[in-house]
């Protein structure tokens, strides 16, 4: 019998503020006049107490602030949690922790600050290197200060990462190309790219639906996907995940540790986690949140147990997204369900006849051309 | 007590349909109940609640209304109500052949239609007497004088005692029931001789059992007569007899002539056939009435479950509509794409989207039809002969001598303007012209046509060429002998049953792109290119490619949110459930509903 292993475990921390929600948004992200942040410090540290409670066997692997907009919160605050969960759970040497930031003047004056708080790896939602591009996407930075908040990164952080947002409309494939061209010359060791989504309940929904602007088709996305891929490759950063490149050794393990299905606690309002055979989810709204977790000392909205079956099909879907692929004997260890108990192998060898999943020494992975339709790989390979 | 025979009037009401039939049967009904109107509000409030609630429908609705005439004298009028549509012709001709005269009703500003023409020339096959009544004179757009003309023009019929009258207003219906006493001839009959009473239809109601509409033809039906049922050989006690008014009222007898109804410790309407003729065991008439022709389904697909489960659920449903309409036929049919199911007949297609509406709305069900087909007859080389009912069905064309298909005869009234269009859709559909007449500003046209090239969506395109306003009647006029294949639809380079159909060799390549086409827009990408091909025998005779899905993979990751992918797996897996699928192709259920609407031009 595999057993849940009392192994490592992912910290996520989340911050739900920004400045102002962007149009293509449905991260869990609020608008506030004021923000108390000493009572945000003391919420946030009676959740990783109780986590730690629940958890305390777990050696922590990394620490990732998201948001939200993290790079908002006090130093301090940052700080202080840092500190709380070394103290609280048994961390491995080279503790990875990132925070999420966004490219301003304001927020790449504290990088220093958040250096100091032992943040060792930072990601900015840089987005696009275009001005009107920023406009179109409503972000408050231009061009010119998210190269100086880069540049500051750089200069502070050994581990740099930015995000951009492609794909976006009348993206060509030449324009994307030169874009792509100019961020990788920056010379970070990770990038995250994104083809824009428009997500329901998005100031992006209602503009889409009502035709005030068009996507890309079907196909040219898929060009420019596979461009993204050759380009990155070449630059030395290959993708490990569907949107995720980084030169070897730099990936983010924090991210990965969910693609893995490894553990993971989730604080922080709308928070998710997995632990202990249970998918936890916070209450998302900040006030309510807060309220919740100074009455009980944390602020779950569930914890469902997650049976053999539902943590195999979870595996499947996060593991897939990786390059590399699943590790059969691990996605045992992990899920207790075998990986050809999940898949259908009948699906599985028509898969691999159309190019579209392969064997690994280990396992199975999906193609490029596979990962390319994963939702509907996915779906074939469970049978739906 | 019987009624005296010569103060008896049974007719019926012919209309085309929206030409005001059910707004002067209710008319009728009130003016005539108007002497015992508080009584009669009361007791027909009742009756419809205990209607409602027991869902009974009276399929040819029978009302009996006392009349008192202008002669000073009361009269019984049984006004016998019928269905306005083609599919359910064999309805009307029950009702008619019970009556002696029909009132035409025939709007005053839209004039004589298909409808009209095919229902009137009805009631003159069964020598009715018939009172044209001009109704909606109160339009402004009533232009009576013409209308008459065009009634003794097109049908020929005189216009001499025609009423003019609004239904709506109440305006002349005092004139139009003068006119059913005065021109509509009493029935004969002689009550003392031995029973003969024709069977006029029958329904199952949850509290009488079945309950059977009858008219006297000779002799009196009473109360506690033992019964025979000439052709079906079956006897009876007769425990209830009586009349509609519209309530249900018991009566001690009923004579000849008269219409009523009786129930027999019946259980099921299959017990039951209509045009059968009843007797007296004890003194029995010496010839049956000259019966009915059994019903005949005309169209005939296969009804599947989506969900394969529910087929014993649908077998249940499709019994219990069968118990209030034996008009429709099932019968388990297997299919190696769709898996069990049924094939069912109607009458056409109105009746098939009736019962089809009625499974899916009443009964919960989510159904898959396969393409209408009509009966070909086969004739085999070793000489025998076969009817098909089910493309899948078809031999082998090499043992084939020949096929024969149904034909109609269709009558077509159309204004001038797009006169074009409908006959050049005649003509697409393989019609023969056998008349064209012009009525003022309006043409009839009368076309031989294919009965297979109208199942399809012959109305609709109709309809829709002539922005609603040609008028379609039909009657079958016999099999003829035509270059018939099957074609198949290969999905996949797989063969799927549910959507081969037999077409005429001539239409067949159109027919063929057309569908692959629909296909092409109804099944979704695949990770896999998928070919669909229609082929006539190893044939292809129209090919489409649907190419392989390109991209479909959620950029973001939503941090550790594993819960909101999970989501979209399980929607991929309710939407599969809407699927049927072929090798490895998910075909969804509107593929087949589309394939009953092969328009031409789409
Ligand atoms: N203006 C006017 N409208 C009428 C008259 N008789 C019926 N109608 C309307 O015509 C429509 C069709 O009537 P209905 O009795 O249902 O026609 P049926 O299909 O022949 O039974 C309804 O909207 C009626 O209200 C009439 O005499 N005058
Ligand atoms: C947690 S979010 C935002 C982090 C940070 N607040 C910011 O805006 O830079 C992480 C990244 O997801 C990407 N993203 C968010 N919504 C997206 C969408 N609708 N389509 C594509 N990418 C999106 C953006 O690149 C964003 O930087
Ligand atoms: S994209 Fe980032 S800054 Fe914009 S609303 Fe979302 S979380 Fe906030
Ligand atoms: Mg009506």
């Amino acid at each position: 019998m595999p057993s849940a292993r009392s192994g490592t475990l992912a910290v996520y921390i989340h911050w739900p503020f920004c400045e102002s929600k962007c149009a293509y948004c449905d991260f869990n992200s609020h608008v506030r006049d004021t923000v108390d942040h000493a009572r945000w410090r003391q919420t946030l540290l009676a959740e990783l107490n109780f986590e730690a409670g629940l958890t305390s066997g777990h050696q922590v692997t990394s620490i990732f602030f998201g948001g939200g907009t993290p790079s908002l919160m006090q130093p301090e605050t940052v700080a202080t949690l840092i500190d709380a969960v070394k103290k609280l759970w048994p961390t491995n040497d080279n503790l990875e922790i990132t925070l999420e930031a966004n490219p301003s003047s304001v927020e790449a004056a504290r990088f220093k600050d958040f250096a100091a708080a032992g943040i060792n790896r930072v990601s900015l939602g840089i987005q696009a290197l275009d001005d009107r591009a920023l406009q179109f996407l409503t972000r408050r930075h231009d061009l010119k200060s998210a190269l100086a908040a880069l540049a500051t990164a750089q200069a502070i952080f050994d581990r740099v990462s930015f995000d951009l947002i492609y794909a976006r409309p009348e993206q060509t494939i030449d324009a994307w190309e030169q874009e792509l061209k100019q961020a990788l010359a920056f010379g970070t060791g990770h990038l995250s790219l994104y083809q824009l989504t428009i997500e329901p309940n998005t100031g992006f929904a209602g503009t889409y639906k009502r035709g005030g602007f068009t996507l890309p088709d079907e196909d040219t996305a898929a060009e420019l996907y596979t461009l993204t891929q050759a380009m990155t490759a070449d630059a030395g950063l290959p993708a490990y995940e569907i949107s995720n490149h980084a030169r070897p050794g730099q990936a983010s393990r924090h991210n990965l540790s969910y693609w893995a299905y490894d553990d993971y606690v989730g604080i922080g309002p709308g928070a998710h986690g997995r632990r202990l055979h249970q998918a936890t989810a916070r209450l998302k709204r900040p006030e309510a949140w807060l309220e919740r977790v100074e009455q009980h000392g944390n602020g779950l909205e569930t914890a469902e147990p997650l049976d053999s079956r539902s943590r195999a099909e979870e595996a499947l879907l996060m593991g897939l997204r990786l390059t590399v692929g699943i590790d059969a004997e691990l996605y045992y260890q992990r899920t207790g369900t075998p990986l050809n108990g999940i898949i259908d192998q009948s699906a599985l060898s028509a898969s691999i006849d159309d190019g579209l999943m392969v064997a690994t020494p280990k396992g199975v992975t999906a193609t490029a051309a596979g990962r390319l339709v994963l939702n509907r790989l996915i779906a074939t390979l469970v049978g739906a | 007590m019987t009624t005296d025979i010569s103060k008896i009037r049974n007719f019926s009401i012919i209309a085309h349909i929206d030409h005001g039939k059910s707004t002067l049967a209710d008319r009728l009904i009130q003016a005539t109940g108007g002497l015992q109107q508080r009584e009669m509000v009361e007791q027909v409030l009742d009756n419809m609640d205990i209607e409602r609630e027991r869902g009974i429908t009276i399929k040819a609705q029978t009302v009996r209304l006392d009349y008192k005439a202008k002669d000073g004298q009361t009269y019984v009028l049984n006004l016998m109500d019928t269905p306005g549509h083609v599919d359910f012709a064999y309805e009307v001709s029950r009702s008619l052949s019970a009556c002696e005269g029909s009132i035409l009703v025939v709007d005053a500003s839209q004039g004589v239609e298909a409808q009209t023409l095919a229902n009137v020339y009805q009631a003159i096959e069964h020598d009715h007497e018939i009172v044209p009544v001009i109704n909606k004179i109160d339009l402004p757009s009533a232009d009576p004088d013409k209308v008459k003309l065009q009634i003794e023009d097109v049908i020929g019929i005189s216009t001499e005692h025609a009423v003019l009258a609004s239904a709506k207003s109440g305006l002349g219906i005092e004139d139009v029931l003068e006119a059913i006493v005065r021109f509509i001839p009493p029935p004969k009959g002689d009550p003392s001789a031995p029973l003969k009473v024709m069977l006029v239809d029958s329904w199952y109601d949850q509290y009488l059992g079945v309950v059977i509409l009858v008219r006297v033809i000779e002799g009196t039906l009473r109360k506690g007569q033992m019964i025979k049922m000439m052709a079906a050989g079956t006897e009876h006690l007769v425990d209830r007899v009586g009349v509609f008014r519209p309530k249900i009222e018991t009566v001690d007898d009923l004579g000849p002539g008269e219409v009523g109804f009786i129930t027999a410790q019946m259980k099921e309407v299959a017990q039951t056939r209509v045009g059968d003729t009843l007797t007296e065991i004890k003194r029995p008439c010496a010839e049956p009435l000259p019966g009915f022709a059994p019903v005949q389904s005309v169209v005939f697909c296969g009804l599947f479950p989506v969900d394969a489960s529910d087929f014993e659920k649908l077998r249940d449903s499709l019994s219990k509509l069968r118990l209030n309409d034996a008009s429709f036929t099932f019968e388990m049919e297997t299919s190696a794409a769709l898996g069990f199911g049924f094939r069912c007949g109607f009458l056409g297609l109105l009746h098939l989207e009736i019962i089809q509406e009625r499974l899916t709305r009443e009964y919960d069900l989510n159904l898959i039809t396969t393409a209408p087909s009509v009966i070909y007859k086969i004739q085999m080389n070793d000489g025998t002969n076969l009817e098909l009912h089910n493309p899948a069905d078809m031999p082998d064309t090499v043992r084939i001598a020949h096929i024969e298909e149904p034909w109609i005869e269709a009558t077509i009234f159309v204004p001038d303007d797009y006169l074009g269009g409908i006959l050049k859709l005649c003509q697409d559909r393989r019609g023969i012209q056998k008349n064209l007449t012009y009525a003022g500003t309006r043409a009839m046209v009368v076309y031989e046509l294919p009965l297979n090239e109208v199942v399809f969506d012959f109305y609709d395109r109709l309809k829709s060429i002539s922005r609603g306003y040609a008028s379609f009647d039909y009657h079958q006029i016999g099999h003829r002998e035509g270059d018939l294949v099957k074609m198949s639809l290969l999905v996949n380079e797989e063969p799927v049953d549910a959507l081969s159909m037999i077409v005429h060799r001539s239409t067949a390549e159109a027919r063929g792109r057309h569908m692959c086409e629909r296909m092409k827009d109804l099944i979704p990408r695949h990770l896999f290119k998928i070919p669909i091909q229609a082929a006539i025998g190893g044939k292809v005779i129209a090919r489409e490619t649907i190419s392989a899905m390109r991209k479909d993979v959620t950029a973001k990751c939503y941090g550790g949110d594993i819960s909101r992918k999970k989501k979209l797996l399980e929607k991929q897996k309710e939407g599969k459930k809407r699927m049927r699928t072929f090798g490895r192709v998910d075909i969804p259920q509107e593929a087949f509903i589309a394939a009953l609407r092969m328009g031409d031009e789409g």
